[in-house]
């Protein structure tokens, strides 16, 4: 059992999930057992809409999975609920990223693994 | 506040030759570099009560009491993790003489971290998927499977706040060089770069950091004693007294995925340490005259000494590229070479070159050195006279 158990759960069924507080209502990430807040044990998982900016990002150009394709941009995504995330970032040239991009977030499956990714925001989507 | 560490003082230094191979165990390191810095501060192994060193190191303390022959420890600690625990070894073992804990405390950090364990390279892949044993990661996972690309995360943030550029990082890289390009012990010993050999190397971490933005894999051990300050006054070296000396986590914070709070762009915990020190041994950033600083990366100077007031916010490239950090400079930093041209001994040798500067004993010696700042970002001291 992990801390972040519910987390992975979530993404095989395309949801963003984060620990909610059942007490004071403050979210948290990376997960914990306790709110950093006001140390309350009690928490439910609260669904992220996706939708966040860039803080910053890198190329990771040496990568060590054997089913991803080099290079990826390897992204810090602070999303609005006021969370922030490590995902990567597809759909745009690294050099053309810039601190504050929009981006939403998608899922997709690396040989039997969903994992979140995200991608710039579209024009027109929600 | 009140500083009772002000008391104590490193007594002995020792260390093993600095390589790419040793061709003999960690724990042989570890036991060469301790006798040596027992033999330093003219004690006997009896004499030392406690032990010090990082987590992360894999000799047990048992083990090297049984190499030294001493007969009893009292006080054992290690300081949290790697690199960013290289001061609070000094904090530990000075916080343990200082309550009377143990008499004399011996630090140790020695590995084969070129022949042996790399950190460098890449976690390794066991499921298939991520680093960390089963299933899925939040960083290895996504591609942050290398010192190198976790820390240029948030040293690129840093980058991009202020405009710096490789050029930027590859002047510090330049001045590290020259300094081990003097000192006998460093493995770039006579191997000065320039700023060209510098842009001219690959990328780890396109665009952040390049191969000479990198500290070395190193194979080595040090050791330190501490000991009081009335003790040290009868022993073989002039006594190095450790002025201050403090530990700084935050909450949110991570020694190496530290992503979780808001703008990386300044350090605050060196900020931090760097307060509590000044205000404790009652000095300023204007009294300290050598600053040796733990480099895993060129950026992390920068931020650095804009963490410690050299100058402000922004301000570290231009610092830099003025001359100030160099060795005829207003603060010269890491004037062995650090751990990119002395060596990577995870940060520890770092404070053996505060305790030479303070002796007056350096292989670049800075004339009249009275106070040198050990800085680990996460852990730091303030050496002195006695």
């Amino acid at each position: 059992m992990k801390d972040e158990d519910f987390f992975w759960e979530g993404i095989k069924e395309d949801r963003l999930l984060f620990q909610k507080c059942s007490d004071c209502g403050t979210l948290r990430q990376p997960p914990g057992p306790m709110c950093p807040s006001c140390q309350s044990l009690h928490w439910a998982p609260h669904a992220a809409s996706g939708r966040g900016k860039v803080v910053t990002w890198i190329v990771s150009a040496h990568p060590t999975r054997r089913d991803a394709p080099p290079p990826r941009t390897v992204v810090l995504v602070d999303l609005e609920e006021g969370v922030s995330l490590i995902s990567n970032l597809q759909g745009i040239d690294p050099k053309d990223v810039y601190e504050g991009l929009e981006v939403e977030v998608f899922y997709q499956d690396f040989n039997g693994l969903k994992l979140h990714q995200f991608r710039p925001v579209q024009k027109g989507s929600v | 506040m009140q500083n009772i560490l002000d008391k104590t003082a490193i007594v002995g230094i020792g260390q093993t030759e600095f390589s790419k191979f040793s061709g003999r165990s960690e724990l042989q390191l570890a036991a060469e570099a301790a006798k040596a810095a027992i033999d330093d501060a003219g004690l006997k192994p009896s004499d030392i009560e406690g032990m010090v060193t990082f987590t992360l190191d894999t000799n047990d303390e048992l083990a090297l009491q049984r190499c030294l022959g001493i007969p009893e420890l009292r006080y054992v600690a290690r300081g949290p993790f790697g690199g960013a625990a290289a001061s609070a070894t000094v904090h530990l073992a000075a916080t343990a003489v200082a309550s009377g804990a143990a008499k004399a405390v011996l630090i140790y950090r020695a590995f084969n971290e070129r022949s042996g364990k790399r950190f460098g390279q890449p976690m390794v892949d066991q499921s298939g998927y991520g680093g960390f044993g089963s299933g899925p990661d939040f960083h290895v996972t996504f591609g942050l499977d290398t010192p190198a690309k976790i820390y240029a995360l948030w040293y690129a943030h840093y980058m991009h706040r202020y405009g710096v550029t490789s050029e930027d990082l590859g002047r510090y890289s330049v001045v590290a060089r020259a300094n081990a390009a003097t000192n006998p012990r460093a493995w770039f010993y006579q191997k000065p770069i320039t700023l060209e050999d510098h842009q001219n190397s690959r990328w780890i971490v396109e665009p952040v950091l390049r191969l000479l933005d990198c500290c070395q894999e190193s194979d080595g051990g040090v050791a330190i004693v501490v000991t009081s300050l009335d003790r040290a006054r009868d022993l073989k070296q002039p006594p190095v007294r450790v002025a201050a000396a403090t530990q700084s986590h935050q909450i949110g914070g991570n020694i190496m995925w530290d992503y979780y709070r808001g703008a990386k762009v300044q350090y605050r915990e060196a900020q931090s340490t760097a307060r509590q020190m000044f205000a404790s041994a009652g000095i300023t950033k204007d009294d300290i005259d050598v600053a040796l600083i733990y480099e895993n990366f060129t950026p992390i100077i920068l931020m650095a000494l804009e963490a410690h007031g050299f100058c402000g916010p922004g301000e570290a490239k231009d610092f830099i590229k003025d001359g100030h950090i160099a060795l005829n400079g207003s603060i010269p930093v890491n004037t062995h070479g650090g751990l990119i041209g002395e060596a990577y001994i995870h940060g520890v040798n770092n404070i053996l070159e505060g305790v030479r500067q303070i002796r007056g004993t350096a292989a670049n010696q800075v004339k009249d050195a009275r106070h040198v700042l050990v800085s680990a970002s996460r852990s730091s001291m303030i050496l002195g006279r006695a």
